[in-house]
């Protein structure tokens, strides 16, 4: 069907691209301690897009099998090349399959029954620890099924799987609230229910008794997932080809210039096998590679799909994402972050006579994400006091400025990991950020 | 489609099904800067069966409408799987209707070329400020048909229909830059979005003025939010919380949210309505085929209510209020607020300023956030008032608090009334869906402003 649109569209077009996905995923569910339900979710679709007459056209269908209907996609892709924007951009003529490991049969094989016995191995290890808990469960495989071909001869096909495991708690005891989760992400059937619901378990005990802590300026250690839903929001922004086209990046002017700290190193890498974020090539067909952001504090590169790379005169990046009813944009793949000589995260708390540690943020990227200003709800997080973990921080909102922050890091740990299998960060010891709370 | 999805819905042997199929289209054009980025159509069909079995749920969703009854039969098996207690949905009687959208302007009868002119002109109306940086404008509309039926008798077609313009801009000086937006929507009528130049320029003249703003301290102040911010306030704040999927499996949340509680003072009203005409938040049925109608959540400071799927209302034993919605046919319905407002009172704006010493005028937002007992938000324009008078600019203003706290916290509700002309979108479980927030200015008493 990929073949016989292309056909069709190139008789009306210059140039046309084919993008066929098919999904299916199986989401187990458990909530408030029992399964409740079983999804078997199935989706396919084929956007359409066409340079005609210099300009870019957009379609996007689900309606695929009754006769007409790759007509009328073509139909209405047409009409809007009418009032596109002007292309900018060559589609690659190579077609390239491999390059990087993203699918295991393992996962295609998993069963209903796994993955109920995955959720199921999770729910027990929280309960047996607390039976207080009100536990949420969801396992999830999905296998992807891509192909994009343009009429170049330049595309891609391939398949992914994912597996998902995600568990979360509700803790109410009066009027205190404690939810805690964690999730795993991997392409490979490696989910380990075991290690997910204890990542949960050693967070309440953290969190168990409540700590009070001051409005003032303190040291804050991110961990891994409190790292990425602050100081890394304002970057992710930042280095993306299309703010910096717009001169709306406050890193445009900034290439080659030292702006981090020089311990702060990161990369975004579409090449990592078994990594969720990688494929042989982006969603227009340029393969992927390792392109590094920054390096020892280091502005390095802007990420770039192929019509901003030509607008900005840069070179393409192998960073086009698109979801399909969208035009491709610049979007990351994995981005990895180079660990550190801070250690474990123990040594790094334990080197902090008084701050607190941020699990996880509400509502950090919701502020100027231009200016790198954040400012956050600490929906989880710890007080340290003199090198030990204090209880948890409520009612608190900790701010600040990403640029500022990342100039002088404390300390930059050891052991990365990966969160929600694209991001692969160790935790991040910032000396000075303001931290405000709820007096009395 | 009514004869495949009723012979579908034969000899089953659940305790309840239904399916649900969607035909929809939509239309989206967006600009950056001044140029425009792209123009799209997205032509969609897809549908879903979903089943209970001894209060375990099966869900089937497909692109390929064929076979009905087979993915009854799958939905049926996946739920026995999971069941092993009682099914209890609200009894609702069953409705057979038929729903068309009636459009004022139907933007399907405006061209492309049309639609495409008028974007343009608001793009040449705000890169006639100075110092703006760069812009966003986005149009879109859609229209969805939906073929529901389940199997207490229910049949329902309904037709809905969507249509948007929103405006980002960003304004820069030096390394300084501020962001201010603007937004309308409506379910059914195109000309909202027409003659909007001078609430563009508005936008374009905020984001300036909003260079000379400085960040606030951080710390607790009183604080009087505007009618658009103190709607997203009521949505984030308490509306989740009315949620019955949160509460009805928790048993100490359920003693929280008992019925009866006083939450505020007795001139605070908060309620949500699926029938507010003309909101993106408003439909005739939900996504469980149950009408949807206008619930009080407080009353004169009271908790009297909630909302409610099939499910959480028979498992509370409480009325159905029609609040089950899904994204789309590709995922199972929700509890979901519609359009959620804070009713109007009797106090003058000028009053609460007069109460104010030394706090902050909080206008407009950017986002809002909530994990239940705590809610985050961030103010797009903000001032500082210092005794009772309107004082400097502030910039970054992120609002935060504890729930119960704050809504005690209210001491004044305004007596004018508006709700945001953009429309909302909220997100959750990975699904988002069109809602409307409305309020008059209320005055709070405390409120935790994170600052530098």
């Amino acid at each position: 069907m990929v073949e016989q649109l292309l056909e069709k569209a190139r008789q009306s077009a210059d140039v046309a691209e084919v993008l066929f996905y098919e999904s299916t995923e199986l989401p187990v569910s458990f909530e408030a301690n029992r399964m409740k339900s079983i999804n078997a979710r199935e989706s396919s679709g084929m956007a359409l897009r066409i340079i005609k007459d210099g300009r870019i056209g957009l379609g996007y269908s689900t309606k695929l099998s009754e006769p007409g209907d790759l007509d009328a996609l073509v139909e209405s892709t047409v009409e809007s090349a009418q009032f596109g924007a002007e292309a900018k951009f060559t589609l690659p003529s190579s077609y390239t399959t491999n390059g990087v490991t993203i699918f295991d049969p393992a996962v295609e094989a998993l069963t209903l029954d796994d993955l109920v016995a995955l959720g199921t191995t999770a729910l027990d290890t929280l309960r047996s620890h607390d039976s207080e808990f009100l536990c949420d469960v969801g396992a999830t495989k999905r296998i992807t099924r891509v192909h994009l071909l343009n009429s170049l001869g330049g595309g891609t096909a391939y398949q992914k799987s994912v597996v998902s495991l995600a568990a979360s708690i509700n803790l109410t005891r009066g009027e205190d609230l404690l939810d805690v989760w964690h999730y795993s992400l991997s392409t490979r059937a490696e989910a380990d229910p075991q290690a997910v619901a204890q990542r949960v378990i050693q967070r309440v005990e953290a969190a168990r008794n409540n700590a009070a802590v001051s409005t003032k300026h303190m040291p804050v250690l991110f961990t891994p997932q409190g790292f990425g839903s602050t100081l890394m929001l304002p970057l992710r922004q930042a280095f993306s080809g299309k703010t910096v086209l717009e001169g709306a990046s406050p890193l445009s002017d900034k290439l080659g210039e030292q702006v981090f700290d020089e311990k702060f190193s990161v990369y975004d890498d579409g090449t990592i096998d078994y990594a969720v974020g990688s494929s042989p090539t982006d969603d227009e067909g340029i393969p992927l590679r390792r392109t590094p952001l920054v390096e020892n504090g280091h502005v390095r590169t802007f990420i770039y799909d192929l019509q901003t790379a030509g607008l900005a005169g840069a070179e393409p990046t192998g960073n086009g994402e698109r979801s399909p009813n969208s035009l491709p944009a610049p979007g990351y793949h994995n981005v990895v972050v180079t660990p550190g000589d801070g250690g474990t995260i123990e040594d790094m708390i334990g080197g902090v006579d008084e701050g607190i540690v941020v699990e996880y943020t509400m509502g950090a990227g919701m502020g100027n994400l231009f200016s790198g200003d954040f400012s956050g709800n600490v929906h989880l997080g710890y007080k340290i006091e003199n090198g030990k973990l204090a209880g948890r921080v409520k009612d608190t909102m900790v701010a600040g400025n990403s640029y500022e922050a990342l100039k002088d890091i404390t300390a930059i740990g050891s052991e990365p990991e990966w969160v929600g299998g694209s991001f692969y960060t160790p935790p991040i010891l910032v000396a000075d950020l303001s931290v405000s709370t709820r007096e009395g | 489609m009514r004869e495949r999805i009723e012979e579908a819905l034969k000899q089953h042997t659940a305790d309840y099904v239904e399916i649900r199929i969607e035909e929809t289209r939509s239309t989206g054009i967006t600009y950056r800067g001044k140029d425009l980025e792209e123009v799209g159509t997205t032509t969609q069909l897809g549908g879903n069966v979903r089943a209970a079995v001894n209060g375990g749920w099966g869900f089937v969703s497909f692109n390929r409408v064929t076979d009905l009854r087979d993915k009854v039969s799958q939905a049926v098996s996946q739920a026995r799987l999971v069941g092993n207690e009682k099914t209890e949905l609200v009894d609702v009687p069953p409705v057979q209707d038929v729903v068309h959208v009636s459009m004022q302007r139907d933007p399907f009868e405006v061209s492309l070329a049309e639609k495409k002119q008028l974007m343009d002109s608001y793009v040449e109306e705000i890169w006639r400020t100075p110092k703006i940086q760069t812009s966003t404008v986005g149009y879109g509309d859609g229209y969805r048909k939906q073929y529901y039926g389940n199997s207490t008798g229910t049949y329902i077609e309904q037709e809905r229909g969507r249509v948007f313009a929103r405006f980002g801009v960003v304004a820069r000086d030096n390394g300084n830059v501020q962001q201010s937006r603007a937004g309308f929507a409506s379910s059914e009528d195109y000309s909202v979005v027409e003659g909007r130049h001078s609430d563009v320029r508005e936008a374009a003249e905020k984001a300036v003025q909003m260079l000379d703003a400085q960040p606030p301290k951080g710390g607790e102040f009183m604080v009087i939010l505007d009618s658009t911010l103190a709607g997203v306030f009521a949505h984030e704040a308490f509306g989740h919380l009315s949620e019955a999927d949160h509460v009805y499996e928790n048993d100490k949340l359920r003693e929280i949210m008992v019925l009866g509680r006083t939450f505020g003072g007795e001139f605070l009203n908060i309620t949500d309505s699926g029938k507010v005409s003309g909101l993106t938040g408003s439909f005739a049925y939900d996504d469980e085929g149950v009408p949807t109608g206008k619930q009080y959540l407080i009353r004169e400071g009271e908790l009297v209510g909630r909302l409610h799927s099939r499910e959480t209302a028979g498992k509370m034993n409480e009325a159905p209020t029609g609040n089950a919605r899904a994204q789309s046919y590709s995922v199972p319905p929700l509890v979901r607020m519609r359009n959620t407002a804070i009713e109007p009172g009797e106090t003058p704006l000028e009053d609460m300023m007069a109460e104010v010493k030394d706090g902050v005028y909080c206008k407009n937002w950017y986002g809002g956030q909530t994990s239940m007992e705590m809610f985050t938000f961030s103010c797009m324009e903000a001032y500082a008032i210092r005794d009772g008078k309107l004082a400097e600019p502030l910039r970054g203003v992120n609002l935060s608090g504890n729930v119960f706290t704050t809504l005690e916290n209210i001491v004044a509700v305004g007596n004018d009334f508006a709700w945001d002309p953009a429309g909302g979108t909220c997100g959750k479980g990975g699904q988002s869906a069109p809602v409307g927030d409305g309020s008059p200015h209320v005055l709070i008493s405390k409120c935790l402003v994170g600052g530098q």
